[in-house]
């Protein structure tokens, strides 16, 4: 269940943030999102958007910050966090 | 905003006593803060590098730049004209010529700062947009310009790729950072360190010189064009030392993006033109990295945004306890209306009231602002800077109230250096800004004329004592995180998704950003809502405008209420949003 959730935010991850031009960024699990520029801060809204709606879950925006955005794994760390 | 604060604070800031600066008031006495001398030469680029170090400052640091990751470099202001000689130098190599328009599209990196002054040191125009802009942002905006270089980086070229096609005036595609094996044949690949240059004949400007051309949006139609001049910098300097009362020694951090007015007039014009060290983060927002920042750094004067403030009171007085904020000695806030409850709260966290400034794209620097010194009254916008002659105009017959606490029009005499010069190609439209003017009055005519009223379209009111309360907007302009989107370009963008039939886009209330977007759609046959579809219509604003058009909350209609000749009402949505007074429904077309 768990890597299904991993799955499912890296392949959202690369299809709405990874330009298909760009064949250098090799995004994984760990790869820093936020404090490499990959994710612009001003779009972390539609990343927790899609969060609450895939993984109907509520994230405070207290909680939804940088640094918990800032790769998959953290991610999905915060989301369950939440859904427990 | 105690006695003593005030006291000490007329004493020693640069602006001395508000009242006798009002009195005695010349825009000339920029010139003196700048120790300007007849028969200088013009031009912003200059001024902000190689007459510093003429001033024999050139060791000082300029920019102390942290990126992502913890990247840092520093630049002297030396550099600041060696490196930007060579921007200047490469333009004119390229066959760049003087009133020709350059956009510097990228990231908050050193590359932005330093191409900026040397696009105008070669008498270019100047045309920084956000980076965060999608490609149809970005095309319009290059389109409407005529754009005739544009300066980026590898991260986002991609997104000039996709429109170059449609951009006929487009000549040369410039990229400055990332990995140059992997450009297209026509790009050209410039590495700034590369060209540093020692000798660069600088064009010699007027006041109304094209300098800086900052896109703003409206109601209706397309963002326009917002044209300034060399001439500004006699406004940008004098509120700098006046408003933001910068000092030699300080550190100042201007957190603004120069994709906008403030990034530009507040973020390179001011500071550098009084030779004062800055600081950029180029960084994601969290708190605790700013508060580091500061810490590193040890800032003194700290020039932020609402929004910025609000997500720092929702973190805590905890958090700022852990860090050293001591160098702090003055705030200041801009781009929407700052709170009472955010000034009591950085008057209790931090022992400074962030004290607001009221000004826009157009004004080019601060208009009505709150001084080191004055009383502080939190929630209030604080008073006309002195030369400036504000006024509140009555809705109806545009005349200037004289009654306090009556709402209108915020309405300013026209004449201060910073004053926009026109809209790119829409004499009609600047024209329209002012109360009084001619049918056939041009932009030049209009920009000087005393007897006029130019109007900021926003509406407040002032009270018995001469300050000024911000009430709102006096159209359909969203500001969201103190940056102003226009409805009709989400509604455009929004109608060629294939599920959507109409759209309609308002400011919907947020306690973080002041409004964020939200939009009203009816479906085309065939489509039916899902959270997918939802996350679709995001994303696809997302890509095509940016993420701060982004819709946030989308709700679905049977049909969109509309005026019996068909005109989506907004102002009907926007009022039940709010819940507000829905006003006259007489046009509104029946069921």
């Amino acid at each position: 269940m768990a890597d299904e959730m991993k799955d499912m935010i890296l392949e959202y991850v690369i299809e709405e943030y990874v330009d298909e031009e760009d064949d250098e960024e090799e995004v994984s699990y760990d790869t820093p999102l936020i404090s490499s520029g990959i994710v612009d801060s001003f779009s972390m809204v539609s990343l927790k958007v899609f969060l609450e709606k895939k993984c109907h879950v509520s994230l405070p925006d207290k909680e939804a910050t940088p640094e918990a955005f800032d790769t998959v794994n953290k991610i999905c760390e915060l989301v369950r966090r939440f859904q427990d | 905003m105690g006695n003593s604060r005030e006291l000490r604070g007329a004493i020693l800031s640069n602006i001395g006593s508000y009242e006798k600066r009002r009195e005695n008031f010349s825009w000339d006495i920029a010139k003196e803060v700048l120790d300007w001398e007849e028969g200088e030469k013009l031009n912003i680029g200059a001024m902000c590098s190689d007459r510093i170090c003429a001033q024999g400052k050139g060791d000082k640091k300029a920019l102390i730049w942290q990126g992502f990751g913890g990247k840092q470099k520093t630049y002297t202001f030396n550099d600041l004209r060696v490196l930007s000689n060579g921007f200047a130098k490469f333009l004119k190599e390229l066959g760049v010529e003087p009133g020709e328009k350059v956009c510097l599209f990228m990231d908050k990196i050193p590359e932005l700062y330093v191409s900026f002054l040397g696009v105008l040191k070669m008498g270019a125009v100047a045309q920084p947009l956000f980076s965060a802009f999608g490609d149809e942002s970005l095309e319009v905006r290059l389109l409407s310009a005529d754009t005739k270089v544009i300066f980026t980086t590898r991260k986002h070229v991609k997104k000039v790729r996709k429109i170059q096609d449609r951009l006929p005036a487009l000549e040369k595609i410039v990229v400055v950072e990332g990995n140059p094996n992997k450009l297209r044949d026509e790009e050209i690949y410039f590495s700034m360190e590369d060209f540093r240059t020692e000798d660069f004949t600088v064009y010699e400007a007027g006041p109304d010189t094209p300098s800086v051309l900052h896109y703003t949006s409206g109601t209706t139609g397309q963002p326009k064009g917002a044209q300034h001049g060399h001439g500004s910098v006699w406004g940008q300097a004098l509120t700098t030392s006046w408003v933001l009362d910068l000092k030699d020694d300080d550190i100042y951090w201007c957190t603004a993006d120069p994709g906008w007015v403030t990034g530009t007039s507040y973020g390179i014009i001011g500071p550098w033109s009084l030779g004062v060290t800055q600081c950029v983060l180029d960084s994601g927002f969290t708190s605790a990295a700013w508060y580091q920042f500061i810490q590193d750094n040890k800032v003194t004067v700290w020039y932020s945004a609402p929004t910025a403030i609000r997500s720092l009171m929702r973190d805590g007085e905890g958090l700022v306890k852990q860090y050293d904020l001591s160098s702090l000695r003055h705030l200041a806030s801009v781009g929407e209306p700052l709170n009472a409850e955010a000034v009591v709260w950085s008057e209790k966290v931090y022992g400074l009231a962030f004290l607001d400034t009221f000004w826009q794209t157009e004004t080019g620097s601060m208009m009505i602002t709150n001084f080191p010194g004055m009383k502080i009254k939190p929630g209030s916008m604080g008073k006309p800077f002195p030369g400036i002659v504000a006024g509140i105009l009555d809705l109806k017959t545009n005349e200037p109230v004289t009654e306090p606490g009556t709402v209108g029009l915020i309405a300013f005499r026209p004449g201060w250096p910073s004053m926009f010069k026109e809209y790119v190609k829409k004499p009609d439209i600047y024209r329209s800004k002012f109360v009084g003017a001619a049918d056939d009055a041009m932009p030049a005519e209009l920009r000087v004329d005393e007897s006029l009223w130019y109007v900021s379209g926003d509406r407040a009111s002032f009270d018995k004592d001469g300050y000024y309360w911000f009430v709102g907007r006096d159209d359909d302009v969203i500001n969201t995180g103190g940056h102003l989107v226009g409805p009709f370009e989400i509604e455009s963008a929004l109608v060629e998704h294939e599920a959507i039939a109409e759209a309609a886009a308002i400011g919907k209330p947020d306690e973080v950003n002041m409004e964020v977007v939200k939009v009203f759609i009816t479906l085309n046959p065939g489509f039916e809502q899902s959270d997918d579809l939802e996350l679709n219509i995001m994303n696809f604003i997302r890509k095509r405008l940016s993420p701060l058009a982004m819709p946030q909350d989308i709700e679905y209609m049977e049909k969109l209420p509309k005026t019996r000749s068909g005109k989506i009402l907004r102002r009907y949505l926007k009022a039940l949003e709010w819940g507000q007074d829905v006003g006259d429904l007489s046009t509104l077309e029946d069921d």
